[in-house]
């Protein structure tokens, strides 16, 4: 399996050493929380609490085991609010 | 049939008509149940004893004398509530919100409360009720609370998002940073480069039905509450976890809701009432007055923005950046980290960034109202913009429309975009007739567009077909734009039934699973999704039980029109057996016949609108008058038009109340001074011309129908739209706002000397 870079938005930055986007290698977006959990144990706190995971522009927030295709681009976000 | 999320290409027979309301006749007769009209036997009544101090210490809370009042049942102060978060820091922010512990953080902020058998003996009390404050300096405003020399308000809030974390506490909670590319060399390339700084006002959600609830809690510890809220599974939850209730014994039922608009997404005084309820083993009542609402919910926050755009002569943005400063209240939040990810969300921009600083301050705990923190952001970005447009001479629309973000278009928050509609939109007001119209003396047109997030989450549906062959739908998210309608709509279009054949409840926590909170523009786009899915569902337990009926194989029995029929040459003598003849006879076939949906929708698709604003200024008065308001929309697909509308021009009317005269004003005492719909001026019906609506339907692709959600951006465009007209009726560009007369009058003076 091939790794995935997963962009990270500013305030998870610090847990990967200020870098702007970590590789990992996971197939749907639950793998990518474990292992992130597990290699960047300072962001488990914040998937806790809710992390937004944008697959090729499109934005999932609760769907687990949506699929990681590869090539795709993946930005974590915050869980925005709504009114 | 399908049942996930892909947009299906279908004609549609009831989907996109204006059917009648189902909850109108109740609504416009009073027959309608709000928070307030629920009552139970012995139900006491609950006051709330408010802090007049913005901050202070409290040192005791002495209620011996209250506790003796004849008719006084129970009072309850924060050692009635004690910490069982576990460590979790925000649901503690949300407890101290509900009642002050050791500190009161700003005027309103509640210390005890008392439940007694009338209003008149419940006032006594409060008044007897005698609190020690030590009172401490305060910061209202969010400029002065980021300042090193501010008094802090919280010893445990250490600044995230910068490196090294600092080790001494401040109010300054956050800041985050979004964008791409190399600012410098982006304004290297630009002819023209515009910096201006802006600052909106705190503004309330206005919404007209005050919190209510009633709370009954037995000795048993089952309990329930009737409660007007976007979310009562939510609220269900939270007052559970707060209380050490089983949220199963929690049974919470949501009232018709009279407006919300965000501030009906978190929990206010409803703990208060369960504790009071379980301390005097009666129902208990609480009701805020409308000072309460203004003093002690959640209004928006008043923030404080620069912004700095390099450009072409040829209109080519290079370079673009903005630092947002918000508060939340008194308590931590990410509202200008929100307001940064909105910044540049509409616009391709090779080389932008912005920076997002949060700070508390002594204010009302901040909460979401409609898209939250993107107006404040649109309207100081809009008006930059449409001063670049003027500093290279070149049409605001066609610049907005050269560097409008596009398919392909990195956004200014990270991933690159998909199809998105923001060019459909500023093509549609291009061509609007509003556009060409001419203007008045002293009137002024202004546009803008706007951008936000939408999002899914979770929704149950559960639909019955009744004896007689109607049918009900329970739905757990609360409708608070119509959504029972577009509900209806669903599941007769799917069933092949009438409208009226369908009825839609929204049920209470205890008939169905968790639903999250109606926001977000979610309630449509979820939970017609669902009722989608429960109705396909249903079709195939009907299909089973015309298959039984005719003792053939389901594989032979068809769904059409509302009826089953039988495929094949060799069934032509079975006559087709409709949604009555299989409801008459679900008895012998296998019991009630139920359709059920448990979803959670994701990837809702971002919005986009352009707005289009006429003002006329009376330079002798400085007062605004909206001539006319044009509201521009991807709906992906309209359920129900008339709803749809209702949304654009509901946004737009409180945009332009934003825009024109709402906000909180503070005493130098840390005092709210207008907590009255008197001083706090929303617009009525008088203050605004018909507003203007143009839906598009760009259908979206991850919904079946191709609904998207509509609720919260019209609220985005309206601050900048409004702002710019009056900047053109006036020729003096309006970085303040609400722009009330006094403020116009003022920035027409100053720009003349």
């Amino acid at each position: 399996m091939a790794k995935l870079e997963i962009h990270l938005w500013g305030a998870l930055r610090p847990m990967a050493d200020g870098a702007p986007s970590v590789f990992i290698e996971a197939s749907t977006i639950r793998e990518l929380f474990r292992k992130l959990s597990t290699q960047y144990p300072g962001m488990e706190p914040h998937i806790k609490r809710g992390v937004a995971v944008s697959i090729d522009g499109k934005i999932y927030r609760d769907q687990l085991d949506t699929k990681l295709p590869v090539s795709s681009e993946i930005y974590l976000l915050p869980r925005v609010p709504g009114g | 049939m399908p049942l996930d999320q892909d947009l299906e290409i279908k004609k549609f027979k009831v989907i996109g008509t204006r059917v009648r309301r189902p909850d109108g006749v109740d609504k416009v007769t009073g027959r309608a149940r709000y928070g307030a009209d629920a009552s139970a036997p012995g139900q006491l009544v609950a006051l709330v004893l408010r802090s007049p101090h913005p901050h202070a210490i409290i040192k005791k809370i002495d209620i011996s004398k209250a506790e003796k009042l004849l008719g006084v049942k129970a009072i309850i102060t924060s050692a009635d509530l004690p910490d069982l978060t576990g460590g979790d820091r925000g649901m503690l922010d949300i407890l101290e919100n509900c009642m002050a512990r050791k500190k009161v953080l700003y005027d309103g902020h509640a210390v005890a409360a008392v439940a007694a058998i009338d209003a008149t003996t419940a006032r006594a009390a409060l008044k007897l009720i005698k609190v020690d404050y030590q009172v401490l300096p305060h910061v209202t405003d969010v400029d002065e609370a980021l300042k090193p020399t501010s008094p802090v308000i919280h010893d445990h809030i250490f600044t995230d998002g910068i490196e090294p974390k600092p080790t001494k506490a401040s109010n300054f909670n956050k800041q985050a940073e979004y964008g791409h590319g190399d600012l410098d060399a982006g304004f290297a390339e630009a002819d023209v480069i515009i910096e201006k700084s802006y600052k909106t006002e705190q503004t309330h959600q206005g919404y007209i039905e005050p919190h209510s609830c009633l709370a009954s809690v037995s000795p048993d510890g089952a309990a329930e509450m009737w409660v007007c809220t976007q979310g009562h599974f939510v609220y269900r939850n939270q007052c559970a976890a707060l209380l050490g209730l089983d949220a199963n014994k929690l049974r919470v039922t949501a009232s018709e809701i009279g407006g919300g608009f965000g501030g009906k997404t978190h929990i206010w005084t409803e703990p208060l009432a369960l504790a009071l309820s379980r301390k005097a083993n009666r129902p208990v009542k609480l009701t805020m007055s409308r000072e309460e609402v203004f003093r002690c919910t959640g209004p928006t926050s008043s923030t404080s923005i620069d912004v700095k755009i390099g450009a072409k002569k040829d209109g080519t943005i290079t370079a673009a950046f903005a630092e947002l400063r918000y508060h939340g209240g008194a308590f931590p939040a990410n509202w200008a980290e929100f307001g940064a990810m909105t910044t540049w969300a509409c616009y391709d921009i090779k080389n932008c960034k912005s920076l997002s600083k949060d700070a508390v301050v002594n204010r009302p705990k901040t909460a979401a109202y409609r898209a939250p923190s993107a107006p404040q952001s649109c309207f100081a970005v809009e008006n930059t913009i449409d001063e670049v447009a003027k500093a290279i001479g070149m049409d605001p629309i066609e610049l907005r429309i050269k560097n409008a973000a596009k398919e392909g278009t990195k956004s200014s928050y990270g991933p690159v975009y998909g199809p998105i509609g923001i060019g459909a939109t500023l093509q549609a007001a291009k061509n609007h007739p509003h556009m060409k119209a001419p203007l008045a003396k002293d009137t002024g047109r202004g546009m803008a567009c706007g951008f936000w997030f939408n999002f899914g989450g979770q929704t149950c549906v559960d639909l019955n077909v009744t004896p007689d062959g109607t049918v009900t739908v329970a739905v757990g998210t609360m409708d608070v734009g119509g959504s029972r309608a577009s509900l209806a709509l669903a599941a007769a279009e799917e069933l092949g039934v009438p409208y009226e054949a369908v009825r839609v409840i929204v049920a209470d926590t205890s008939s169905l699973g968790h639903n999250d909170m109606t926001d977000g523009s979610r309630g449509t786009f979820s939970s017609s999704m669902a009722a989608v899915f429960a109705a396909r569902n249903a079709i195939t337990v009907l299909r089973e039980r015309a298959a039984k009926t005719w003792e053939i194989p389901v594989g032979d029995v068809e769904w059409v029109d509302g009826e089953a029929k039988a495929k094949g040459a060799s069934r032509g003598n079975l006559a087709p057996l409709t949604l009555k003849d299989l409801a008459k006879g679900a008895g012998g076939t296998g019991g009630p016949i139920a359709g059920h949906s448990e979803i959670v929708a994701d990837n809702a698709g971002v919005s986009f609108g352009t707005h289009i604003c006429d003002a006329h200024v009376d330079k002798e008065t400085g007062k605004t008058t909206i001539t006319r308001y044009t509201v521009i929309q991807d709906a992906g697909k309209a359920m129900h038009p008339s709803y749809v509308e209702g949304q654009y021009q509901g946004g737009a009317a409180q945009g332009i109340g934003w825009a024109l005269n709402e906000e909180y004003v503070y005493g130098t005492n840390g005092r709210l001074q207008n907590a009255a719909f008197l001083d706090y001026r929303i617009p009525v019906c008088s203050d605004l011309p018909m507003i203007d609506t143009q839906i598009l339907e760009i259908p979206n692709p991850h919904h079946p129908y191709g609904v998207r959600g509509v609720g919260e951006t019209p609220i985005v465009p309206p601050l900048a739209a409004v702002s710019i007209a009056v900047t053109n009726a006036t020729g003096v560009r309006m970085h303040h706002i609400p722009m009330s007369p006094p403020r116009i009058l003022k920035a027409i003076k100053s720009a003349r000397m």
